[in-house]
């Protein structure tokens, strides 16, 4: 083929009103690879949103994602990575601006789909926890595991997510509660639960590379809510190291 | 190592529960390379697992092997990745092209064959068997139009393709019957002239019947449902000449029990057996 001849099909693949390109012997059937591209886009959108797609309703879904793939086509092959931009986009697309939840609830089935496919890190045990003295752990900083994700809302993504998805059964959900949500696969299934405000706080400082007392402080240094926040990393299998103030910074004080 | 002479089917992972209990179930197993290009997760989980009990093949999809620019060396270095670390018995590409620029349409797309495509392709062929480390297998495409541009038939340019580059070929005979009913051929006289010598793979899938404004009968190949008659006889006439080859029943969109694919996987493994039998009796 010409230099022209792919960029001309591949100019016309993704623009539906133009003609098809004078390569092509048969311009209907030139139809044919234009649709399955187009169609092929839409099913992997919707591969990646089921909560979303519930939410809205098949035919809506799919003339959103339609628009969606035809703005933002895949720039990698891998397509377990294509549809990070939908959550933005679906937030900010006006046909849809009567269901305010719905960014958010894309940015938790994007959290998943991070976490069904993130590296593997073995957790640690919480038998791990007692042999570390009381002053040293305040100073500890951890290491989370690469597939957690913290989410807040002011909306109830979580409860949305689970009943679009049929994990649990439709309720009436208040829309004007928030939610601080966790999204992490430290095993085979991924774990998709609300937290309290204080656990949110505290993994976020951690996430963030605060130590474990700057993230007691972060809940307000409640010792019975920061001795649950500890019990709930270990629980929730999301500590992959913990490691003490480095040596280093211990040896320049004075 | 190389794929057994038998049926293999798809690995779909809602199929693993049952794929595990029945301890494999069928002699061999494929997999699309992009589907595995995650860090982590329960995708590699479930193949490793599946690994041990049966070879793979490694089917990539997205490497746009047909296309004029440069491959992807990052993706070359994924699938090497891929290779190192699940030992597929196999390798397969297609002819087709899928990126153009930096955009990725998850589609096979259709290049003429002409010496200037040649060159390309043997190039990227070349490129991809010393960068991945192993003898890849060139997959021949389903068409639904002819392209400006060609110069010479798909058997010639498969056959020159596999001459330059030492590449083996992947017969997909379900494409070979689209193409032929929609660029008006006959699938047995294609099917006469291809190199079998040097087929390595056999694919068989199911496609959907589309009739078109003026009447004519459009086929799409939609993976979505059983081989058709016509297909499974053109498989029988190939097979009565190459003797029994590695043979996949594809199945990608509307993916049904997985006692439904043992049905298929049955019918071919069945066919393979005469096949091998008649082989035998003529020896």
């Amino acid at each position: 083929m010409t230099r022209d001849g792919e960029a001309a099909l591949a100019g016309a693949l993704l623009a539906p009103e133009t003609p098809a390109p004078a390569a092509v012997a048969d311009a209907h059937r030139f139809n044919v690879y234009r649709n399955n591209v187009v169609v092929g886009l839409i099913d992997a959108v919707a591969a990646t949103y089921p909560a979303v797609l519930a939410l809205v309703g098949e035919p809506f879904f799919r003339a959103a994602a339609r628009a969606f793939v035809l703005e933002n086509p895949p720039r990698s092959p891998i397509m377990i990575d294509y549809g990070d931009a939908f959550p933005d986009w679906i937030a900010a697309f006006p046909p849809a601006a009567g269901v305010p939840y719905l960014g958010d609830v894309a940015r938790l089935e994007w959290a998943w789909t991070r976490a069904y496919n993130a590296a593997e890190a073995p957790p640690l045990d919480i038998a791990h926890l007692v042999e570390i003295p009381p002053d040293e752990l305040a100073l500890a900083r951890v290491t989370l595991h690469p597939s957690l994700h913290l989410l807040l809302s002011r909306f109830p993504i979580a409860s949305l997510w689970a009943e679009a998805t049929g994990r649990s059964a439709a309720t009436h959900l208040d829309l004007s509660q928030s939610e601080a949500v966790l999204i992490a696969r430290p095993d085979a299934a991924v774990d998709v639960r609300a937290i309290t405000p204080a656990l949110s706080a505290f993994l976020q400082t951690l996430s963030a590379g605060g130590t474990i007392a700057d993230a007691a402080a972060a809940t307000g240094d409640d010792q019975a809510r920061v001795a649950d926040c500890l019990t709930s990393l270990f629980e929730l299998r999301i500590a992959v190291s913990l490691l003490p103030e480095p040596v280093a910074d211990q040896r320049s004080a004075p | 190592m190389t794929l057994p002479t038998a049926a293999g089917l798809p690995f779909k992972h809602s199929h693993f529960p049952e794929i595990e209990a029945a301890d494999g179930a069928v002699a061999w197993y494929e997999v699309h390379a992009e589907n595995y290009m995650g860090a982590g997760g329960p995708p590699h989980r479930m193949l490793e697992a599946l690994r041990a009990l049966r070879p793979l093949s490694l089917h990539g999809v997205g490497l746009s092997i047909g296309g004029e620019g440069p491959l992807d060396r990052d993706h070359l270095q994924r699938l090497k990745g891929l290779v190192a670390r699940y030992s597929p018995a196999s390798f397969s590409e297609h002819l087709a092209w899928s990126s153009h620029d930096d955009i990725y349409f998850n589609d096979l797309l259709p290049l003429p064959y002409n010496a200037e495509t040649l060159a390309t392709v043997a190039d990227h062929i070349d490129e991809t068997q010393e960068a991945v480390g192993v003898r890849m297998l060139l997959e021949n495409p389903s068409s639904y139009t002819e392209l400006a541009g060609s110069s010479m038939d798909e058997i010639g340019f498969l056959t020159a393709i596999a001459e330059r580059t030492g590449c083996g070929l992947l017969l997909d005979i379900n494409n070979v019957y689209i193409s032929a009913n929609n660029q008006g051929f006959e699938p047995a006289t294609y099917l006469d002239g291809f190199p079998l010598h040097l087929v390595g793979e056999i694919h068989l899938a199911g496609h959907a019947t589309e009739t078109e404004a003026d009447g004519g009968r459009l086929l799409i190949d939609s993976h979505d449902r059983q081989v058709d008659a016509a297909v499974w006889s053109l498989f029988k006439q190939v097979i009565a000449k190459t003797g029994p080859l590695p043979t996949l029943v594809e199945w990608d969109n509307d993916v049904p029990d997985f006692d439904v694919l043992l049905d298929e996987a049955a019918i071919a493994d069945r066919a393979l057996s005469a096949a091998a039998a008649v082989t035998a009796a003529a020896e």
